[in-house]
């Protein structure tokens, strides 16, 4: 079993992130798994992605060409990669910035107003988990729990006060 | 399972120099590297070690000079212009026989190219780089644990052949991240004693450490001796190889080239077709004799790089008309994926 996702949106949107709790929690599944930045010339406001494989197998290439599943948090993330997703993959947007039609028949889109929920959380910066709870769900290849530690673990000491609203977000993403 | 910790490529090459008790880091930044230069600047610190953002690339690689010359273990890191500035230093350092370890993070070029990773570097790697008939060893891992791992040999190489060594990566490799088992089993070398080195002469004669050979004679001594040295480097040659006995054609392939070609046997061997893999791991010296052997039942062999042909020619070299060698390759800028190697494949057979 190996499942490949591409995660995009706006730099500050917090999308290293995501891929990196991803990762992380895949590797205490005791999985492989790999982890590929865009990287370079992203800033605040730019667009920023990443590419996570995750599987029971060694994995070859970290590069995602053809993913799975696509996880866009603004539009033009969206419109760049909703093309490259296999037939019957699966793409999850954030409703409160995505409003374009897909055009795509073939893959499942699940709709979340990630943006929108965060901030009935009191902090759109956790959109990225609504996300990604919504993501775990469908694929279920990880378990929410996992997840939830793997963002302790990764905020560490220094953003203790911010683990609590993620794992928040996490799950109200989860529920939906 | 031993614990493991998610790790970038190039945090993982600075940890394995901290655990191979590497003194003194120098470096300039350049992208897809800085990460490394970083994170040493706060983790050498932290050790009372060495960290020194130095005023140029030629500054980083004669800093390593120095300290290579009272003995302590340095290096410094930086991506392909960044590497071409340093060759002068490197050739003086192979002159004069000095350890030291010295990272390549490959990015597209020529000139500044871009910031993608490429395999553009094979030549200026393996052929010395700098002026002169010299050579430095040449390590290309393809994971992020074996760049934690190979970096320690690096630095055990660099000291048992009193030589520069060159870890030769890409942007790929040093930007993404994996499970990195921190405890790994790493092989250890049987080491000479540091008898050369400058540290004050007080009680003893004093030495000198020079690549200047003016007596007649002296300096076509001296390269037949540095000559004798590459060879027995050969002891140390490294390879993985996989699926090599029952393939009817065999890739070959390094770093990060080599693990998009393990996704194209993966995807190969699903449709029945019988593909094998070979990675040098040591690009010099180079695999001669895991390559030679496959010969005996392979007839076909297929060079994958991330420029347009390198590597391909010290295949050619060693295959010698014993069987067919094809090439595919993108130059900087480019990144190949399975697919086209398997669609290659099957063109080829």
């Amino acid at each position: 079993m190996q499942e490949e996702v591409i995660i995009a949106g706006f730099g500050g949107q917090g999308i290293m992130f995501m891929g990196t709790v991803l990762a992380h929690a895949a590797m205490q599944e005791n999985k492989s798994v790999t982890f590929f930045p865009s990287y370079g010339a992203e800033m605040r406001g730019g667009t920023a992605n990443c590419m996570i494989i995750m599987s029971d197998e060694d994995i070859g290439s970290p590069v995602v060409a053809r993913p799975d599943g696509i996880i866009a948090l603004n539009q033009p993330s969206a419109d760049k990669f909703t093309r490259r997703i296999k037939e019957k993959g699966l793409l999850i947007v954030n409703s409160s910035l995505v409003t374009g039609e897909s055009g795509r028949d073939d893959i499942k889109k699940v709709e979340v107003q990630a943006t929108k929920i965060a901030e009935g959380l009191g902090d759109k910066r956790v959109a990225n988990m609504v996300a990604l709870g919504s993501y775990i769900k469908e694929v279920k290849i990880l378990k929410l729990e996992t997840l939830c530690k793997s963002l302790e673990t990764l905020l560490g000491e220094k953003k203790k006060n911010l683990v609590d609203i993620n794992i928040k977000a996490l799950k109200d993403g989860y529920k939906l | 399972m031993a614990k493991r910790v998610l790790m970038k490529g190039n945090i993982a090459i600075g940890e394995g120099a901290i655990k191979a008790n590497c003194k003194a880091y120098f470096g300039y930044p350049i992208t897809p590297q800085n990460d490394l230069t970083a994170h040493m600047s706060k983790r050498m610190v932290e050790l009372d070690r060495v960290f020194i953002q130095s005023e140029s690339e030629i500054a980083a690689i004669n800093m390593v000079f120095g300290a290579a010359l009272t003995g302590a273990r340095a290096m410094t890191s930086s991506s392909s212009p960044g590497i071409s500035l340093k060759q002068e230093g490197i050739s003086y350092m192979a002159g004069c026989e000095l350890p030291g370890v010295i990272l390549n993070v490959q990015r597209g070029g020529p000139g500044l190219g871009n910031i993608s990773g490429a395999q553009g570097d094979y030549f200026q790697a393996t052929r010395g780089g700098g002026h002169g008939d010299y050579r430095t060893l040449v390590l290309a891992p393809d994971s992020v644990q074996e760049m934690y791992d190979l970096v320690q040999e690096a630095f055990d190489l660099a000291d048992k052949y009193r030589n520069p060594v060159v870890i030769l990566i890409d942007g790929v490799l040093g930007q993404m991240m994996e499970p990195v088992d921190l405890e790994h089993d790493v092989k250890k070398y049987k080491l000479p004693p540091k008898d050369w080195i400058l540290d004050g002469c007080k009680t003893r004669e004093p030495r000198s450490i020079q690549s200047l050979y003016m007596k007649e004679g002296a300096l076509e001594e001296h390269n037949w001796k540095l000559h004798e040295k590459y060879k027995k480097m050969k002891q140390d040659i490294k390879c993985e190889t996989q699926h090599v006995d029952d393939a009817e054609i065999v890739l070959v392939a390094f770093g990060i080239s080599a693990r998009v070609c393990k996704s194209a046997m993966q995807l190969a061997r699903k449709e029945g077709i019988k593909v094998g893999l070979i990675r040098p791991i040591t690009l010099f010296p180079f695999p001669e004799e895991e390559i030679l052997k496959a010969t005996e039942h392979v007839k076909k062999f297929l060079v994958v790089e991330m420029n347009l042909g390198q590597m391909v020619e010290d295949v050619k070299l060693i295959i010698n008309s014993k069987a067919d060698v094809h090439f595919y390759g993108r130059p900087g800028g480019g990144l190949s994926s399975q697919e086209e190697i398997v669609n290659e494949i099957s063109r080829i057979l």
